[in-house]
């Protein structure tokens, strides 16, 4: 049983269904990362989980707390990061860290230490007395993060923590998320960014309609979906003609030219290059380069949802 | 204590945040100020300070209040930083306590601010400011409770000034402040009668021009239902329509 069990949660909004039954479990220390495009059920999800919305059904049961039953007891041992920066801009980045450290029942001198740590671990120090009004957006994300971890909680629940930030930002994020991994906390994640949750997540749940529809490792993901090799050539000229031959020589390949200079070969097998190479070679074509193509999560993403990562590109670019 | 640490803080930034910015502090002179200067300026002497001065703390607290509370707070759920209270290890009624207590205290200022006026012009020394003060406290709770009623069905800080003026206005021509509610058409009188602030008014008038129409101890009691009432109903309201 994990540090985070839910079990057949769903959220109805009149006769729409945004979370359908869905239930998974999260390890004390891991990272979960539950990934899917816009309006999949990711932050109806959330909301359930951290109180901001009530489940229609099923159970969330937080450190052995009933989260539907009791959720100021689960809010004082969770952090929440939500997907908009929600600090007040006219107080200081040092204020606003003192208020949120506020809430959860601290003392002056202990907020203050605390804020002034989270400061500098932020690298933000030099703004501490600047309001959050001026700071970038990247600097806002980073201070967002800092008060959702100021009361050093057990959990961390991250709603799409590098959405439209810079890439700098987004790696400095990651980063900071990786380090909290490390401390030992416990982090439940919403993304929509594939790298992301391949980057920085332990394990992975693809939500779809409300739905969730795999859960798994990177590597258990990888493993799920029936796996093509693939090895990219690149050759000193094209090997159009010899499409026909290569592919009546190595019957289990197949040949995809892709460009001019370079062509794919596609096996369920693993592939043995040096025929392959022997046979360019009495062609007269020469082989500069031949690299294995591995799939990506995008990859297995789109062969379990069926969604097209192109889906996914487009909220990207929207957010 | 915990619950004591978070709400002293929200209630400090309130303040910090909204009451005490220049252009609140300004106009929570000016606006009883001008209210004082204008209703002087239309009786052309034929009334006194002292039956104007309830009218205009009734006046001063009740737009204090219900004009800051509602535009805040609808302007925090916008920003989606109201969502930080709510995600918070407090309880509903003291978040709703705490935000509401800036705007009954900054009402609280605004009603005595006609009153410093007054006591250049009139002895203010008979009056029972013990029970003055108790009404000005009533109807500055009942109106922050209406603001943050306001502010629960707003989506938009101009909707939440619209819903304001919709309330206002209609309980100040009714609550006996211009009108006494004896001269009132009778199809107007029980609305009159369904207004706190025509028991506040009510109070108010007994103890600084000594004619009422109820006893103290009957308005205050009725103030206090209302109170309840308009509690609940904020309660009910916030967790229906913000945590759904």
């Amino acid at each position: 049983m994990g540090i985070v069990n839910v079990t057949n949660l769903k959220k109805m909004y009149d006769e729409f269904q945004a979370v359908n039954e869905i239930s998974f479990s999260i390890e004390q220390g891991e990272i979960f990362g539950l990934l899917g495009p816009n309006g999949a059920g990711k932050t109806s999800t959330i909301n359930m989980m951290i109180g901001l919305s009530r489940p229609s059904g099923g159970h969330i049961l937080i450190d052995g707390i009933d989260a539907v039953k009791d959720i100021k007891k689960v809010q004082r041992i969770i952090g929440i990061i939500p997907d908009e920066n929600n600090l007040y801009n006219e107080m200081n980045g040092f204020d606003n860290l003192c208020f949120c450290a506020s809430l959860y029942g601290m003392r002056k001198a202990e907020r203050e230490k605390r804020a002034t740590e989270l400061l500098e671990q932020f690298n933000l120090t030099f703004a501490a007395k600047r309001p959050f009004k001026a700071y970038s957006k990247g600097m806002k994300r980073k201070l967002t993060i800092a008060a959702g971890i100021i009361h050093n909680p057990k959990i961390l629940f991250l709603d799409e923590p590098t959405t439209g930030i810079d890439v700098e930002s987004a790696r400095q994020i990651r980063k900071l998320i990786l380090d909290l991994k490390k401390q030992g906390k416990t982090i439940f994640i919403t993304t929509h960014y594939i790298e992301e949750a391949e980057r920085i997540c332990d394990r992975i749940a693809f939500i779809v309609n409300g739905r969730i529809v795999k859960t798994g490792t990177v590597t258990e993901l990888m493993e799920s979906i029936e796996r093509e090799h693939k090895i990219k050539l690149q050759l000193d000229s094209s090997i159009k003609e010899l499409k026909e031959e290569l592919e009546h020589n190595f019957v289990n390949c197949r040949i995809d030219i892709s460009d001019k200079n370079s062509c794919l070969i596609i096996s369920k097998e693993r592939i043995a290059l040096s025929p392959v190479l022997q046979l360019l070679d009495s062609k007269g074509i020469s082989v500069y380069e031949a690299k294995e193509i591995k799939p990506s999560l995008e990859d297995v993403f789109v062969k379990i949802t069926g969604i097209e990562a192109s889906k996914l590109e487009i909220e990207k670019a929207g957010k | 204590m915990q619950t004591l640490i978070a709400f002293w803080n929200v209630l400090k930034k309130d303040i910090n945040n909204y009451y005490l910015k220049p252009p609140n502090i300004s106009w929570g002179i000016i606006f009883p100020l001008s209210w004082t200067l204008m209703q002087l300026i239309r009786s052309q002497g034929d009334i006194g300070i002292a039956e104007l001065l309830p009218g205009l703390m009734a006046m001063s607290v009740l737009f204090g209040t219900t004009s800051m509370l509602a535009v805040t707070i609808t302007f925090e759920r916008r920003s989606r930083s109201f969502d930080r209270l709510l995600v918070a290890p407090i309880s509903v009624s003291a978040l709703v306590i705490a935000k509401i207590l800036g705007a009954i205290l900054f009402g609280i200022v605004n009603a005595f601010v006609p009153v410093v006026f007054a006591a250049f012009f009139i002895d203010l020394r008979e009056i029972n400011w013990g029970l003055t003060l108790v009404a000005v406290i009533l109807i500055a709770v009942t109106s922050a409770l209406l603001g943050l009623l306001i502010a629960v069905s707003a989506k938009e800080v101009f909707e939440a000034q619209t819903f304001s003026n919709f309330f206002r206005f209609p309980m100040l021509f009714l609550c006996g402040l211009f009108i006494p509610i004896d001269k009132l058409p009778v199809i107007l009188k029980p609305i009159s009668f369904c207004l706190p602030l025509t028991y506040g008014t009510d109070i108010l008038n007994g103890m600084i021009t000594g004619s009422s129409i109820f006893t103290a101890t009957f308005s205050i009691f009725i103030m206090l239902v209302f109170i309840l009432l308009l509690f609940y109903l904020c309660l009910r309201n916030i967790n229906k329509k913000w945590i759904h």
